[in-house]
């Protein structure tokens, strides 16, 4: 016969205190737990969102970002010619031949320095990254040194407001616009006429093209094309989005070791603190139990029972704890990314999997830090139980 | 006398629970110990840093190199007294998904470098061996370890941002001078990379990522700074000089959100031993309810009862919190033997032990400030009624 439900229900109520504290401590390690999945998880999806799916970015094989690659525009041409790359209405290819610097700018809050991502990008770069749209004020005209930023920089970043000048590359450059990026990567970075920042920054090559295909599907046949013409051949294409969730792993996998590295080592403290309320609670019930024995209830219906009553007090713990992360999905930071070396505003990002991955931790966290104390209840001889008051 | 022994009786009273209770804080201490750790290994470039040392480097961004002709005139300048130059060359080792193939690959001029670097400590025969090939190089004690590198071996690394193939010979491992050292870098002649890039890469010859500058007097270095960064103001490469700790601090400062998130969870850890503790203490207190009322009746004060409360918390928080610290060691010479390239210098600080100490000591006063006054206040009467 099980014991009903309610029984452990009102025993957790009638010790509030000591279970409002243990579950208290599952809660702030679930709230860790998730919240470190989230962060990860923020940076990875902030990344691959910055790419699209019928993008292909070319790079300089063995070049693991843009800031190191280099494309020389003879060879940028010969890719502009492919007959798989979409075209606009003008008949150009929808194609930015870009470059890619860093500079540093000066933290509104702080006034520390922070890295700057510098993109130079063709006219085709709005077609060619339809997410991106400008809020405020207005494209930059070709041939002019006026530039556009992200609005997550202009947030946090001195002198970024429209009309304002910024000191790089042997000029000044003015803001005229700001614009929004569904919150991707891009809304980090500065963009301006490619062919006014190459030669103010004194570099005569490209860092990378990036392309979009008629059709998302003819990728490997471009891929194998351009790699083996000879002219092109020290090239490497990638999809967009695979190159972009490239550079967030190295930080989205820093995260996620150190966070796990922490998380595994609180929730042995709060399996103790479960153990310590559920063996202090078989304790003081001694002669419940007994009771329950002489009922008739078996040992496994008591074992259950207690079981059952550690594994709601953390399951309770466990929602406590996402619901407080979930909170956090509000919040944005911004760091340093160590795939790209500059900034990158992100936030806490919930997946149905993290609050999955939250509960099942939490009731692994009840069921280890209450089975021992549900073994000790489940073993006591009736008589001996009885008489202990 | 009397009351300690009572407060070590009544620790043991409920063994099991008094051992899970220290173990709890034993875990948490160690787990503050060990984020804290993180946090000062994080900028251990920052202390390492010389006092003497300052940076030369691009006013615009770190990535954008200044002429070589800089040296000479940064020479003249009154005040320095030697100048070094390098340049990062990044690069791929086998495999770059695998952070231990990541590692600080830097040119620089062999004489000049580890001359305003004593901390790196050669042996003056492999530093001999080294100055003589054009595509030998050192490195750290620390990647040695990790990567197996012996004397003459081939390191072989694809280029990035020289692009191409390289090939380096080990010859010579350095030490550092004390425990605080990066010894994970490797270095190599800057001389090869120029003479390189002069063949195969026209226009990318003569130039270098930052200079080093030794000053003699520290006193100096406002008027160092200004001197050099005045020299170059109009021309097409402005520069930036900062002292070497400015320098380091200022990638430091790029990742304060992560630094800050972890000092954030650091005091979670405080709450977490918190809470296990006063578990333990608040139901110690309620079921010696009884207890206390006897000992009033006998003529014992407030002060003893605090005493009783209050000396049980702190016995369990301070062994917990030496099991704890006692951990930490283990635990941070672990993580730093998985992961050796992770953090180039992974010490347990002394400021370290100091705070995990006053957190223990702190969370040990909390949990029992609320039992305690409970029993303090509460009339013999009803303690001598209760039943528990």
């Amino acid at each position: 016969m099980k014991i009903p439900l309610s029984y452990t229900w009102r025993s957790l109520w009638a010790r509030r205190l000591t279970t409002s504290l243990t579950l208290g401590g599952i809660a702030l390690v679930v709230f860790v737990f998730a919240a470190v999945l989230m962060l990860s998880h923020g940076v990875e999806q902030t990344m691959i969102d910055t790419g699209s799916d019928d993008n292909v970015i070319v790079l300089r094989r063995s070049a693991n970002s843009e800031l190191v690659s280099q494309i020389d525009r003879d060879a940028a041409n010969m890719i502009g010619t492919n007959p798989a790359i979409a075209t606009a209405r003008d008949g150009k290819p929808v194609m930015s031949t870009e470059v890619m610097v860093i500079i540093n700018l000066r933290k509104k809050e702080t006034n520390d320095m922070g890295n700057i991502s510098v993109r130079g990008v063709s006219p085709e770069a709005l077609a060619l990254r339809p997410q991106v749209k400008i809020v405020e004020g207005q494209m930059f005209r070709s041939g002019s040194h006026e530039i556009i930023l992200g609005s997550s920089l202009a947030k946090r970043f001195q002198g970024t407001g429209i009309g304002e000048q910024i000191r790089f590359g042997d000029a000044l450059w003015t803001v005229v616009g700001h614009f929004e990026a569904a919150g991707n990567g891009f809304e980090s970075e500065i963009w301006g006429d490619v062919e006014q920042l190459m030669p103010a920054f004194g570099r005569p090559v490209f860092s990378s093209v990036t392309l979009k295909l008629r059709n998302a599907a003819d990728y490997e046949a471009v891929k194998k094309q351009i790699e083996s013409d000879p002219r092109t051949q020290y090239t490497e294409l990638k999809r967009e989005k695979v190159y972009y969730s490239e550079q967030s792993k190295l930080m989205s996998d820093f995260i996620k070791i150190l966070g796990l590295v922490v998380t595994i080592i609180f929730s042995v403290g709060a399996v103790i603190g479960a153990m310590i309320t559920m063996y202090a609670a078989v304790a003081n019930r001694t002669v419940e139990i007994g009771t329950l024995r002489a009922l008739g209830f078996q040992r496994r219906s008591i074992l259950g029972a207690f079981l059952v009553e550690s594994v709601f007090l953390a399951v309770i713990g466990g929602g406590t704890g996402v619901a407080l992360a979930a909170l956090l999905s509000f919040v944005r930071i911004s760091t340093v990314n160590f795939g790209t070396f500059s900034e990158l505003a992100f936030g806490f990002t919930l997946s149905p999997s993290i609050v999955v991955s939250a509960m099942i931790f939490s009731t692994l966290m009840g069921i280890t830090g209450g089975f021992l104390p549900a073994v000790r209840a489940s073993r006591m001889n009736i008589l001996t139980a009885l008489r202990s008051a | 006398m009397f009351i300690i022994k009572l407060v070590l009786k009544n620790s043991v009273r409920h063994k099991l629970r008094t051992f899970l209770t220290i173990l709890g804080v034993a875990i948490a201490v160690m787990s503050f110990g060990f984020m804290r750790t993180i946090v000062t290994a994080w900028s251990a470039g920052v202390q390492s840093s010389s006092e003497n040392r300052m940076i030369t480097r691009q006013a615009v961004s770190f990535i954008f190199p200044l002429p070589y002709s800089c040296l000479q005139q940064i020479q003249q300048i009154p005040g320095v007294t030697e100048v070094s130059y390098a340049n990062w060359f990044g690069g791929v080792y086998k495999d770059a998904a695998d952070w231990k193939n990541f590692f600080p690959r830097i040119a620089i001029d062999p004489e000049t470098y580890l001359s305003v670097y004593p901390e790196f400590i050669l042996p003056a025969d492999q530093f001999a061996e080294f100055k003589k090939e054009r595509n030998a190089c050192i490195v750290g004690e620390k990647l040695a370890r990790e990567h197996a590198f012996k004397l003459g071996d081939l390191i072989p690394i694809e280029g990035d941002i020289y692009p191409g193939r390289w090939e380096f010979v080990v010859r010579g491992i350095y030490r550092g001078k004390d425990q605080s050292t990066d010894e994970t870098q490797m270095f190599f002649h800057w001389d090869y990379l120029n003479e390189r890039m002069h063949v195969e890469s026209p226009g990318r010859e003569g130039l270098v990522g930052w200079y080093i500058l030794s000053v003699h007097n520290a006193a100096d270095m406002p008027r160092v700074a200004k001197a050099v960064d005045d020299r170059y103001q109009n021309s097409r490469s402005a520069t930036k000089t900062e002292t070497e700790r400015e320098f380091q601090q200022s990638f430091v400062s790029m990742s304060s959100a992560i630094i800050n998130s972890l000092e954030v969870v650091s005091y979670v850890i405080i709450g977490i031993i918190l809470l296990v503790l006063a578990n333990t203490i608040v139901m110690a207190a309620r079921e010696r309810t009884k207890e206390y009322a006897v000992l009033k009746t006998l003529g014992f004060s407030a002060r003893h009862i605090v005493g009783l409360i209050a000396g049980e918390s702190m016995f369990i928080a301070s062994t917990g919190c030496v099991i704890g610290l006692g951990l930490t060691f283990p635990m941070a010479i672990g993580f730093a033997k998985a992961f050796p390239t992770f953090f180039p210098v992974f010490n347990v600080e002394t400021i370290t032990i100091i705070l995990a100490v006053a957190v223990a000591l702190f969370a040990g006063v909390v949990a029992a400030l609320f039992p305690a006054t409970r029993a303090v206040r509460m009339k013999i009467v009803d303690g001598l009624r209760s039943i528990d």
